[in-house]
């Protein structure tokens, strides 16, 4: 279904900006679990890279691509806990710690990923195109003639809303996030609590990275990622720790990685098929981060989108906090 | 019988170096079980990272030295920033866009008639200059309106890399290979290779220089009020606003001391080893600077030991394959060293015997 002209470019840039911003969306709504209990982790890029070549590692050697996707995100799991372990139960610095796991995450994944290069063969999530809605125009590919993971990344954003503003637990949770000493003398278990949001956070970030290998560019290649970890972690700040406006900054995201290719491939304007003005067009995502958070940082936003108050700091009993 | 904690009020200079190597130790055991769990023998791919970066002779260590050059002034550069609780991850960048600018210099913008000595000092000026401007601009950023310096230099460093793309692969591309023309020989580094009896050794002067930076960043830090407001700066914001610091200036002037660090670290880079840009030339040593500074406690001195440590495994590395076992290496190293802090503000005790009241 393709459309010509101006609402057709506009279509396929929808379209393919939601299907791009999926594996941002995921690993950014797990960075925010983490970040909401309190804990910032700043190896998302290592884990979703982790997260990918573990992915297609498992679908390749068992030709099940359930299997891929779960073992991606165990794998992710399992890593971020040891983030969880230094930064949590040692309360060691989370910024560096964050760190070391991304790196930890990225070598990990090249040795896993070592054979994986122009690897074939191996399973691909499906493309899911719901009847007559598809053919809305502008909006109807972008939300209803996708990869399965789109829809499975609509569902978690969803699902990470109601969860926080919704229920008890979610309460909990942002309670120890903004006063983790309130939250102890109510007889909530802080570090119980960082733990699973830290390895949920893991997990999604695995999720997001084998959604990456596994279904929107499928493959394997070392450095695939290419810094959108980092951006989620950006966009959590930009969408100011709500889940709903973090997938809308990613489908955005998404938007943004495409246009250059979109731009080039227009021929009423010449100019743009200048090789040299890729280099340039490929800064974008980049430097639209920078300005986001620039954004983000005039004090009118500040103040309505605060940031977890005790984000990035130990929680002792009976310790003022760092 | 229990395990008791109890916070240390002293910390020990002694304690806490022994805890750092203790930590590397363990992250490489770490690193080893893993690397047995991938299918490779640890023993084997250790005793190649031996064998290529000391024991292998001269040649060897000499390699390791010229790697532990731009490690030391990035990590140097993060230190400072560090001490100050700035998270400059964008050393990489920074060091990009000061190979970048002493390149133009060396090629492009000055004669190559120019003399050594003048064309080598303009070089390293404009290096350092371009680095901090970089840096800087995550800096001002940070100070501004308090956008967070992880993402905005961390997302410079992908910019600077595609820039420096730019002018590798078109702009100054010799005949459409990604490396730009041979520096004329006035930029060139002297190095150890230049006399007779030491050939084939590539340790180049910008060792000295980077053993200077070293001894400056000391000084500087320990020795001087600009140093001492750092550190406030770091172990205490809100003291250091009351005590009436100019905060912004000082993490704004911080991140230019940093950047201007790394940037020479590519300038020295390109004009004592590759003589011209290349595409790749760094191995992503504004990355390991990261851990280089971490593992050196923030301390000069500590940050050359670690700087010649992680050199020794870049270099080895090299040796082992699959590719990506360093920087693996490196994150376990970092996340046992974080774990590690927790010995130097506890004293962990075995408690026997009757529990005491409290």
């Amino acid at each position: 279904v393709s459309a010509p002209g101006a609402i057709g470019f506009v279509e396929n840039l929808l379209a393919a900006g939601v299907s791009r911003g999926t594996p941002i969306l995921l690993a950014a709504v797990g960075e925010l679990l983490a970040e909401r209990s309190g804990v910032l982790n700043l190896g998302v890029e290592g884990m979703m890279l982790l997260g990918a070549a573990v992915g297609y590692a498992v679908a390749h050697a068992t030709g099940c691509l359930a299997l891929g996707f779960f073992a991606a995100m165990a794998a992710t799991a399992l890593l971020s806990s040891a983030h969880a372990f230094v930064s949590v139960t040692l309360g060691g610095d989370q910024v560096v710690s964050g760190l070391g796991l991304g790196f930890f995450g990225a070598g990990l994944a090249a040795v896993v990923g070592a054979d994986l290069v122009g690897v074939t063969g191996v399973p691909r999530a499906p493309a899911v195109e719901v009847e007559l809605l598809a053919r809305i125009p502008i909006v109807g590919p972008a939300l209803f003639a996708q990869n399965a993971v789109v829809y499975v990344g609509i569902g978690v954003a969803a699902l990470a809303w109601a969860y926080l503003y919704r229920t008890r637990w979610g309460l909990k949770l942002r309670a120890v996030g903004d006063n983790p000493t309130a939250a102890d003398a109510q007889g909530v278990r802080v570090g119980l609590l960082r733990h699973l949001h830290v390895a949920a956070g893991g997990a999604l970030a695995g999720l997001g990275g084998a959604s990456l290998s596994l279904a929107i560019t499928p493959g394997w290649v070392d450095g695939m990622t290419a810094g959108i970890g980092w951006i989620a972690v950006g966009l959590v700040i930009f969408g100011g720790w709500d889940p709903l406006r973090v997938a809308l900054g990613a489908y955005l995201f998404g938007a943004i990685r495409r246009l250059p290719l979109d731009l080039q491939g227009l021929d009423g304007l010449p100019f743009l098929k200048n090789p040299s003005l890729g280099y340039f067009l490929d800064m974008l995502p980049y430097l639209f981060t920078i300005a986001v958070l620039v954004v983000a940082g005039l004090s009118r936003f500040r103040k309505r989108f605060a940031a977890p108050a005790a984000l990035g700091t130990a929680f002792v009993r009976g310790e003022r906090g760092r | 019988m229990r395990l008791e904690l109890e916070p240390r009020v002293l910390r020990s200079r002694w304690a806490t170096a022994a805890i750092s190597a203790g930590s590397m130790l363990l992250g490489l055991v770490a690193g080893a079980a893993v690397l047995a769990l991938a299918g490779v023998n640890p023993v084997e791919a250790y005793a190649a990272i031996l064998r290529a970066s000391i024991l292998g002779g001269a040649y060897a260590i000499s390699d390791t030295l010229v790697k532990a050059t731009p490690l030391l002034l990035c990590g140097l550069g993060c230190a400072v920033a560090f001490r100050a609780r700035l998270w400059n991850v964008g050393a990489e960048g920074q060091l990009l866009l000061g190979a970048w600018a002493a390149t133009g210099v060396a090629s492009f913008w000055l004669p190559a008639g120019t003399p050594a000595p003048l064309m080598l000092t303009a070089m390293a000026l404009a290096g350092c200059l371009a680095g901090a401007l970089w840096a800087g601009i995550a800096g001002w950023l940070k100070a501004s309106l308090e956008v967070n310096e992880v993402i905005t230099s961390l997302m410079l460093v992908y910019v600077a890399q595609r820039l420096l793309a730019f002018f590798i692969f078109g702009r100054w591309s010799e005949a459409g290979f990604p490396l730009t023309p041979v520096f004329p020989r006035s930029a060139w580094l002297p190095r150890l290779s230049d006399l007779d009896s030491f050939s084939g050794l590539t340790v180049h002067l910008g060792l000295a220089v980077a053993l200077a930076a070293c001894l400056g960043v000391w000084l500087a830090m320990s020795r001087s009020i600009w140093g001492f407001e750092i550190r406030l700066l770091g172990d205490s914001p809100s003291a250091a606003r009351y005590a009436g610091l100019p905060v912004a200036r000082r993490i704004v002037g911080t991140m230019l001391v940093a950047g201007a660090l790394a940037g020479l670290a590519g300038m020295l880079e390109v004009a004592g080893v590759g003589h011209r840009l290349q595409d790749r030339f760094s191995p992503g040593y504004g990355f390991i600077a990261i851990a280089v500074a971490w593992l050196g406690r923030l301390h000069p001195v500590g940050v050359l030991a670690s700087a010649l440590v992680f050199s020794a495994l870049l270099v080895g590395a090299k040796e082992v394959q699959p590719a990506g076992i360093a920087q693996m290496l490196q994150g376990a190293v970092m996340l046992v060293a974080v774990a590690g802090d927790f010995l130097v503000r506890y004293r962990v005790r075995l408690v026997t015997g009757e529990v005491r009241a409290t």
